[in-house]
């Protein structure tokens, strides 16, 4: 009987030795796991097969057509007869490439995503900052307000300021005319380029924060609250709490989201298109627009498309820092 | 010596800070109270010249708040001979769009999300770099091939074309959403007695639905405020958008913004429905996926 207490101790041992022996179990069924094991093998592919496909087909392809389309003379003639355009080898290219109108363009595309993405988010990281600091009804307000912004299509938010920017009744030019010494009745914002980019650049600023700074926002709301204490504490104030402690827990989204801005604003259509009212004039050719009129204006198929060739390449810049952004991120998981 | 200091560096910032605080918070509200006014104050004027008579839009100086109210703008752009048909196709492109691409997307989002298989990397990368492929830039191509498909002026070609788009996206957030479901469940599930077929639909599908709705709410916005592709696939008057209708408008009605405000609105109104019923969500769903790579 006494003897009967020992083995006790020792019939607790395979305790711990459980988590083995299911493991073993676990792994017992394995001749009829083949099957399944091949099955699970093919599943994946089988789940990605269609998006695969899709994207193959109606985008794949084109993009590869788009290649080869630069690579030729596609007019009006070829489209409407069916027969393949001939061959014009380089000549598309040398001849954009030669045109100074096109570098012009290039140059006016790159400023105007510089300045949209520059405002858009300092705009929108202020804007995230601020909502941790108000009262929870004006975070509520600015929340709300955000959402009703994002929400407006881009053809909506065009419409409207360019009737807030209308020569004879438009508000800006009321507003600036309240200023003293500054007459702006009749002002015409789209005669001068320059202003007719500063009111699209406001539409596309004006569209493009609420994504922006909601975004930021559920990245701050990350940033442990310990962290800036301790910072504090350690007598960190103000714009250095928020260069050496804030940010850097804020960068990976802060990085995705500009290089997103990038890529849409360099892209921008819409807006352009809409404001100029679908005969937009030299002066505001941005590349998007530029290889669309050659394309489907000017019936120059393929100029159009060596031109939207060389806007893709200059935004695999930006689609890098995106892309690798996001693939850093995985990494980390 | 150390300790004498210690009290009184605490002590005034102590009977400071609260004035102090109180006096920032102030100055933080009123900031973002001005953001909110400035911010919204486009969407206040949109509202309010598409209510107003034509006296008051073209007033000098601007009237800010409501006089007489009318809702003779609307009438005028609900009178256009296609507004109707604009809608109908609107509708069925979206709807269209939305249905194949959470159907096919979420597939392949669940073989991302809880698979890793060769070529997991590739597929990720090509989806993130289809994102950045401006639409624009693919026009003439998709509409050479579209043309050869005889889809040209089709709702079905634009359907394709938008599913194209839309499909990196509704993956990638899917993704999110299904990466954010504890897979145990579904093992537990299996464990017992459900296939995994019948795992996925009993116990996974349930708990995405809300995943569901805000992405496909968010292709449907998407889909909706599309221009360009619309713009030059579909030529006949009864098949455009809503959006070529809207621009339309414009050119044809000249500097009749009461008329264009009240179309904006209507253009707008479904959307910001539907944009308030999900933007939570999707503002999750797109940190979550940012978060969890």
């Amino acid at each position: 009987m006494e003897t009967a207490d020992p083995p006790r101790p020792a019939a607790a041992g395979p305790g711990p030795g459980t988590p083995g022996g299911r493991h073993r179990r676990a792994a017992g069924p394995r001749p009829r796991g083949t099957l399944r094991r091949a099955g699970r093998l093919t599943l994946p592919y089988l789940l990605i097969a269609p998006t695969v496909l899709a994207l193959a087909a109606v985008l794949g392809y084109p993009l590869v057509d788009l290649v080869l389309l630069s690579f030729q003379d596609m007019t009006r003639k070829q489209l409407f007869s069916g027969t393949s355009p001939p061959w014009a080898g380089l000549g598309q290219y040398r001849t954009i490439l030669s045109d100074g109108f096109f570098w012009n363009v290039v140059g006016r595309t790159a400023l105007f995503t510089v300045v949209c993405v520059a405002a858009t988010m300092a705009l929108a990281m202020l804007v995230a900052l601020l909502m941790r600091r108000v009262a929870p009804w004006v975070r509520m307000t600015m929340v709300g307000v955000l959402v009703a912004v994002w929400a407006m299509p881009i053809m909506v938010a065009a419409s409207i300021f360019r009737w807030l920017s209308d020569a004879d009744y438009g508000v800006v030019n009321w507003l600036l005319g309240l200023l003293p010494g500054l007459d702006f009745s009749k002002h015409n914002w789209f005669a001068d380029p320059w202003e007719g980019f500063a009111v699209i650049a406001c539409v596309v600023v004006w569209g493009a924060v609420p994504f922006a700074a909601v975004t930021l926002q559920a990245a701050l709301s990350q940033v442990p609250p310990e962290l800036e204490e301790a910072a504090l504490v350690d007598g960190a104030r103000g714009p250095q709490l928020f260069r050496h402690v804030t940010f850097p827990v804020i960068k990976p989204a802060f990085v995705l989201v500009t290089s997103l801005s990038a890529i849409w604003d360099f892209g921008v259509f819409n807006q352009i298109w809409l404001m100029r009212g679908g005969q937009p004039e030299k002066e505001y050719y941005l590349l998007g627009v530029y290889s669309f009129i050659e394309s489907f204006a000017v019936n120059r198929y393929s100029t159009g498309a060596a031109i939207a060739v060389i806007t893709v390449l200059l935004l695999l810049g930006g689609a890098v820092v995106y892309v690798r952004q996001i693939l850093t991120m995985g990494d980390a998981e | 010596m150390n300790n004498a200091p210690g009290p009184w560096p605490t002590a005034p910032p102590g009977r400071r800070a609260r004035p102090r605080t109180r006096h920032r918070r102030a100055v933080a509200n009123t900031l973002g109270l001005v953001f909110s006014a400035v911010m919204a104050f486009p969407i206040y004027w949109m509202l309010l010249t598409a209510v107003r008579p034509a006296e008051e839009i073209h007033h000098s100086p601007p009237k800010f708040w409501p006089g007489h109210l009318t809702l003779e703008h609307f009438r005028r752009a609900l009178d256009t001979p296609t507004f109707w048909a604009n809608v109908r196709a609107s509708v069925l492109i979206g709807v269209g769009t939305v249905l194949v691409s959470l159907l096919i997307g979420t597939l392949a989002a669940f073989a991302l999300a809880r698979f890793s298989f060769a070529g997991r990397k590739a597929f990720v990368l090509v989806i993130l770099g289809v994102q950045m492929i401006p639409l624009a830039g693919l026009i003439i191509p998709i509409y050479l091939l579209l043309s050869d498909a005889g889809l040209t002026d089709s709702l079905l070609g634009v359907i394709l074309t938008y599913l194209v788009f839309m499909l990196p996206f509704t993956v990638w957030l899917l993704r999110g959403f299904i990466a954010g479901i504890p897979a145990e469940l579904e093992e537990a599930a299996r464990v017992d007695g459900c296939t995994r077929l019948g795992a996925f639909r009993r116990v996974l599908l349930p708990l995405l639905a809300p995943g569901l709705v805000a992405t496909s709410i968010y292709a449907l916005v998407q889909a909706w405020n599309e221009y360009v592709l619309a713009y030059v696939l579909l030529s006949s008057n009864d098949k455009q958008t809503l959006s070529i209708w809207l621009v339309s408008f414009q050119t044809s009605f000249g500097t009749d913004y009461g008329g264009l405000m009240a179309g904006a609105t209507l253009t707008a109104l479904p959307v910001a429905v539907f944009f308030a019923i999900v933007q939570r969500r999707v503002a999750t769903g797109l940190t979550a996926g940012a978060v969890k790579g």
